[in-house]
């Protein structure tokens, strides 16, 4: 075997629908690749696994030049919902599964879900707000004591 | 790459392990394949999984996703990785998928 990756453990720290679903794409490449894979929600991340949240993500459409849309014109009532509603059908088209359907599927796949301590400490969280897929809430130090002997990618 | 022998064929294999030459792949490589990977051997719900990947690659000429494969292998996704804890395309001597889910 040459220079080849075995595992990657990635970090998703952003809420928002471009935020999460990089981290996704690429942990669910790597088990598709046969690679061992962990994901680490931390910060507004958590959003991705949280049980009332998952469902309403959105794109942000202030604050990002990507939108190519005036930032006054992204602050209007219902822009990041219909900018977000347009993504998804788009997203449909290439037959992209929603974040829920995502997560839980790449939770199926045998990569390792995991919430961050210290984040889900400060946003007054318990294990119960997130979805069954989750498999524990771990501290920084736990996280890199299973991403050991492999890449980390923060997104 | 590398060169070595699987079931008594001279094949190419890439740094990752999959074949360079899908068409050399044979049912006897398959079992070699799995073997380098502790699957031993290959049970029925394997072979269902392959067989159906080989035939996805033979139709569309590239390997099904992973979604694809959960909705329509006949085994779930969850099966599927407890299957072939490194996915199965690799065994099924198909090239990496070219979707991305």
């Amino acid at each position: 075997m040459g220079d080849s990756i075995s595992k990657v453990s990635i970090i998703i720290s952003k809420g928002s629908l471009e935020g999460i679903y990089p981290g996704l794409i690429m942990a669910n490449g790597a088990r598709a690749e046969g690679m061992e894979a962990n994901l680490f929600f931390t910060f507004f991340g958590l959003d991705a696994i949280h049980m009332k949240r998952f469902e309403h993500i959105k794109v942000a459409t202030v604050g990002n030049p990507g939108m190519h849309i005036a930032t006054m014109l992204g602050g209007l009532p219902g822009m990041s919902a219909s900018a977000t509603h347009m993504l998804e059908k788009k997203m449909e088209e290439f037959d992209i599964p929603s974040i829920p359907e995502f997560v839980e599927m790449i939770a199926d796949t045998g990569c390792g879900t995991f919430g961050c301590k210290a984040s889900v400490d400060l946003f007054g969280f318990t294990k119960d707000d997130f979805i069954d897929h989750v498999s524990d809430i771990i501290t920084v130090g736990e996280f890199y004591e299973r991403a050991a002997g492999g890449e980390i990618i923060f997104t | 790459m590398t060169l070595t022998t699987l079931a008594g064929v001279d094949v190419e294999l890439h740094d990752e392990g999959f074949l360079v030459d899908p068409g050399q792949w044979t049912e006897a490589i398959a079992v070699e394949l799995a073997r380098r990977e502790g699957i031993d051997p290959l049970s029925k719900q394997h072979w269902q999984v392959v067989r159906f990947m080989r035939s996805e690659y033979s139709a569309k000429g590239t390997g099904p996703t992973v979604r694809v494969l959960g909705e329509t292998s006949g085994v779930s996704i969850k099966e599927l990785y407890q299957l072939f804890p490194k996915g199965p395309a690799k065994i099924a001597g198909i090239p990496k998928p070219r979707g991305w889910i």
